[in-house]
C-alpha cells in the first residue's frame, strides 16, 4: 500500500533512531541509577576516582619535618607550635624540585589574622594577645622585631 | 518406667529447649550493633566545627581555595568564615569580607558595596565566628535538583559535581539552602565543597582542617566509634543549620546561637 500518510511516520521513526544513537554515543557507557535511587543516585561511578586523583598541594608539617628537623622542633615548642608550615610558606607542592614555587609571606597582613586586637571577649580571638595596627609600627613588618618561628624570641632581617 | 506426668515435665522442656535460638546465647556487641544499624557501610565522612575555638584567622579559606584551585583573587568560595557581632540595641551584624580569605583585621563591619560600619567596643554584647562549608546532607536538594545526574554522592557521604556532565544549569545552586555551591569561574559548572575527597579519600585531613591552628574544625567517620569526632558528636551538645529543611546536614556544630543562620 502506498500512501502519503507513511512518509510523516517514516521521518518520525528516523527521529527516534537518531536520539536513540546519539545518546548511545553521548552517554558513558557506566552512567546509571546507583545505590541510593533515582532520587539521588544518577551519576557516572568513575568521575569518584577522578576526584581521588585531584594532587594534594599542602603536604603538612610532617613532610617539611624530613629535611627541615630543626626548624620544625624550634616551631613546635614555641607558642605557635599549632600553626603548620604551609600557612606562611605557602603549599610545598612542587618543593624542593621548584624553590620558587615556594610564596614565604611575610607580610603584617598575615600576623594580622591572628594579632590585630579584636576586643571580641566571646570569641577565642579576644584571648590572644593582639596590637593596635594603627600605633604599633605601623611602618614595619612584624618579622623585624619578632621571630615568627618563636615569637619569645627576637627577630632576625 | 515413664510416668505420664513425667513425660509431659520432659517433652514441655525439650521443646522449650528447641525453641531458643542460638542467637540468643551470643553476647551483646554494641559495636556491632551500630555497625548493623545503618546500613553497613564503613564509612560516613562528618565534620564538626568548633565556633568557640575559631579566632577568624582564615587560614582555612587560604588553604581551601588554593588546594581545590579555586582562583584565588575571584570572590568566590568553598569555604568561609562569618562574622557575628550582635550588639546591645539588639542588632546582629554579620559580615565575611572575601569569605575572611585574609582574615578580620579591622573592627569595621563590611556591609557591602565598599562601604563599612564602625562598631563601638562597648556597644558589643557577643562576638565570635562561624566557619562555613558544605554540610554533605544526608537528603542532599542540590542532588535531587540536577536535571542530568552530574552532581551526586558516594557511598561514603560526600556530595561530588561530575565537571565533564555538568550542564551549568544552577539549579543546585539555587537548591542549596546554605548557599555553599557557585560557577567555577574557569571551569563554568558548579562548584562546591567535597571535604577534600582527594585527601580524606587517602587518610589524610582536609585541607582546612590542617590550616587550622586552633582546632575549631575536624573531619571524621561517625561510622566509627573510636574517632574523636565522633565521640564528641555522641556524647556532647552539638547543633547542626538550618535543620527546619530536612535535608539531615552532617556539619555539626558546638557552640552555635540563634544568630547564626
Amino acid at each position: 500500500m502506498k500512501s502519503h500518510v507513511w512518509r510523516p511516520l517514516y521521518v518520525v521513526l528516523l527521529v527516534i533512531a537518531a536520539v536513540l544513537v546519539a545518546r548511545k554515543i553521548m552517554v558513558p557507557a557506566d552512567f546509571g541509577v546507583g545505590s541510593r535511587g533515582y532520587m539521588y543516585g544518577w551519576h557516572r561511578p568513575s568521575n569518584e576516582e577522578q576526584w581521588k586523583q585531584v594532587s594534594v598541594k599542602y603536604r603538612t608539617a610532617e613532610y617539611c619535618k624530613n629535611c627541615h628537623r630543626d626548624k620544625y622542633d624550634e616551631i613546635k615548642k614555641s607558642p605557635h607550635a599549632a600553626i603548620n608550615c604551609e600557612n606562611c610558606h605557602g603549599p610545598a607542592l612542587g618543593h624542593p624540585d621548584d624553590p620558587k614555587s615556594l610564596t614565604i609571606d611575610r607580610n603584617r597582613e598575615l600576623c594580622a589574622r591572628c594579632h590585630f586586637r579584636l576586643e571580641y571577649r566571646t570569641s577565642g580571638r579576644g584571648k590572644i594577645r593582639g596590637i593596635d595596627p594603627k600605633t604599633h609600627h605601623p611602618e614595619l613588618e612584624c618579622v623585624t622585631c619578632h621571630w615568627p618561628h618563636d615569637p619569645r624570641k627576637e627577630g632576625r632581617t | 518406667m515413664i510416668s505420664r506426668r513425667n513425660f509431659c515435665k520432659k517433652s514441655l522442656l525439650m521443646a522449650g529447649g528447641l525453641a531458643i535460638p542460638l542467637a540468643a546465647l551470643e553476647l551483646f556487641d554494641p559495636k556491632r550493633l551500630l555497625a548493623e544499624k545503618a546500613d553497613g557501610k564503613k564509612t560516613r565522612w562528618v565534620f564538626l566545627v568548633d565556633t568557640n575555638k575559631c579566632v577568624g584567622c582564615g587560614f582555612c579559606v587560604k588553604a581551601c581555595k588554593i588546594e581545590n584551585e579555586v582562583p584565588y583573587d575571584a570572590n568566590v568560595t568553598r569555604t568561609w568564615v562569618e562574622r557575628y557581632i550582635v550588639t546591645r540595641d539588639g542588632k546582629t551584624h554579620i559580615d565575611s569580607p572575601k569569605g575572611a580569605r585574609d582574615g578580620f583585621e579591622t573592627t569595621k563591619i563590611d556591609i557591602g558595596e565598599g562601604k563599612f560600619e564602625e562598631i563601638k567596643n562597648d556597644d558589643i554584647d557577643k562576638a565570635f565566628f562561624v566557619p562555613k562549608l558544605c554540610n554533605q546532607c544526608d537528603n542532599p536538594p542540590c542532588v535531587q535538583v540536577c536535571p542530568v545526574g552530574a552532581t551526586y554522592q558516594t557511598a561514603d557521604g560526600v556530595v561530588l559535581v561530575d565537571r565533564s556532565w555538568c550542564i551549568g544549569c544552577g539549579y543546585c545552586i539555587m537548591g542549596c539552602p546554605y548557599g555553599v555551591r557557585f560557577f567555577h569561574p574557569v571551569y563554568h559548572v558548579a562548584e562546591k565543597c567535597n571535604f577534600c575527597y582527594h585527601r580524606i579519600s587517602k587518610g589524610m585531613q582536609t585541607a582546612c582542617v590542617d590550616a587550622c591552628a586552633f582546632g575549631a574544625r575536624r573531619v571524621g567517620n561517625i561510622r566509627d566509634p573510636n574517632d574523636p569526632v565522633t565521640k564528641v558528636i555522641m556524647t556532647e551538645r552539638v547543633n547542626v543549620l538550618k535543620e527546619e529543611y530536612g535535608t539531615t546536614p552532617q556539619v555539626f556544630y558546638l557552640g552555635l546561637t540563634k544568630e547564626v543562620k
